[in-house]
């Protein structure tokens, strides 16, 4: 049976893992190849490494730190952040990245998500939405890290994805992320019920118990989390080990 | 942190076969992790001389297929008398025929490749591609041991090598289907064990091995 995925996520600024809250405040908490090969040796299933460098230069450091990612670790890994061209994806995928995350970039130009898939294959493709709760099923897509509201809604944005090309959904609540209440399931099994994609759930983990609520509940095929993490106040093993006594399919 | 398997003194020549196919890189760097060194090439007289040759690949069957055959490297690989190891779509290559395009592929092995269907029309239960890490069962030496019966490893794709004569390890999603092949000197997984882990790592020193 598939197991579902347990994936940290580092957030990368020149070269180092830092973790916002609700994506302000920044504040650093290591060396992303050391963390990532710690989490690797933990049991993580897989690893998600987003540059959230603006800069050229800090471009240039983050491929550096791909190729390092690429020989020492032996899960995959998707990286994201400021790829808004093909040329941005190719130097990834030489660098060594599994697969590729497209946020912002692919609102304002949706097609790129059709040329990536065209040119390096659906697999490598994750179409991440960040979306703000409206009412009921209405979710604002944003974009910016949160800061600014578009025109787009959560679930036609979403399939619009899954037809152009994305092998995975990577959606964040901006509701729930940093909150660490909980998942946003119920957003969750509507896009799973609406996609034949996996969908990788990001934003509201803070218990142990909020996982075993995405995959059952929230019908999430991945779960996604950072600080949790990078705090130690969950350790992977410790979560892998609930999930699997809880009837979670889980790899040990 | 990784600790090297391969003896130092072992200086076999190992060739990555390079083609039109993606993401060759993570092969030679988990090869690196284990301790050895492989050469990248698409030239048919290093690859004939390797004492281990690896097939990976990940991208379409039928194009892939028109360019082995363009370059005459499909005459190559099927001449091959060393170890070969396919990994994803170089498995399904070495099958007789891929639903992937409807093109015959190398016959090395006579199992066909297929595409996974959905239980039911409109089944949301069942995602495809097939991603993420799933058991293996059945193994069978030598490129597995004993102690790999049940492990995971991680796996991406849409179409499945059917079971059969060659089957070496089968894996159920959907329905069981053969997540690895075996065939005199021929040996496939379509799983990556470079992306594996330390279960993967196994696998790949097992091959190296031979």
């Amino acid at each position: 049976m598939l197991a579902k995925r347990i994936i940290p996520c580092l957030d990368i600024k020149n070269g180092q893992t830092v973790k916002g809250v609700k994506f302000v405040e920044i504040k650093e908490v290591g060396d992303p190849v050391e963390l990532g090969a710690l989490y690797a040796e933990q049991g993580a299933d897989e690893l998600v490494f987003l540059d959230i460098t603006a800069s050229h230069e800090g471009r240039k450091t983050f491929v550096d730190l791909v190729k390092r990612i690429a020989r020492n670790i032996n899960i995959p890994f998707t990286v994201g952040g400021g790829i808004s061209e093909l040329s941005d994806a190719d130097a990834l995928l030489n660098a060594g990245a599994d697969k590729i995350s497209v946020n912002s970039s692919a609102v304002r130009n949706p097609q790129l998500i059709n040329d990536l898939a065209q040119n390096f294959g659906r697999q490598f493709v994750v179409a991440a939405i960040d979306a703000k709760h409206q009412q009921g099923d209405d979710w604002t897509v944003t974009v910016n890290g949160g800061r600014i509201p578009t025109e787009k809604k959560l679930f036609s944005w979403a399939s619009e994805c899954e037809e152009r090309g994305a092998g995975e959904i990577l959606f964040t609540s901006m509701d729930h992320d940093g909150v660490k209440q909980g998942f946003a399931n119920e957003a969750l099994a509507k896009l799973s019920d609406e996609l034949n994609i996996p969908i990788i759930a990001s934003g509201g983990a803070g218990a142990m118990e909020h996982f075993k609520d995405v995959f059952t509940i929230g019908k999430a095929d991945a779960g996604l989390a950072a600080s949790i993490f990078h705090f130690k106040e969950i350790p992977i093993p410790e979560l892998k080990a609930y999930l699997n006594k809880e009837g979670i399919p889980i790899r040990l | 942190m990784i600790e090297k398997m391969g003896d130092s003194s072992d200086t076999q020549k190992i060739v990555i076969i390079k083609y039109n196919a993606g993401n060759i890189r993570s092969v030679t760097n988990a090869l690196a992790r284990l301790g050895y060194e492989a050469e990248i090439t698409g030239d048919p007289d290093k690859i004939k001389e390797a004492d281990k040759v690896i097939f990976p690949g990940v991208g379409e069957a039928s194009t892939t297929m028109a360019y082995l055959r363009a370059t005459g490297l499909d005459e190559v690989i099927t001449k091959l008398k060393q170890p070969v190891l396919g990994i994803c779509l170089g498995m399904q290559l070495m099958c007789s025929y891929s639903e992937e395009g409807g093109v015959d592929c190398l016959g090395i092995f006579d199992e066909q490749v297929k595409k996974f269907q959905l239980p039911e029309p409109n089944d949301r239960n069942v995602k495809i591609p097939h991603m993420g890490w799933n058991k293996i069962a059945n193994v069978k030496m030598p490129l597995f041991d004993g102690s790999l019966e049940g492990e995971y490893v991680y796996f991406v794709h849409s179409f499945y090598v059917a079971m059969g004569e060659d089957t070496a390890a089968t894996t159920k999603y959907i329905h069981p289907y053969s997540s690895a092949l075996q065939k005199d000197n021929f040996y496939a997984t379509q799983f990556h064990p470079e992306k594996s882990g330390s279960v993967g790592e196994r696998i790949l020193a097992n091959f190296l091995k031979l």
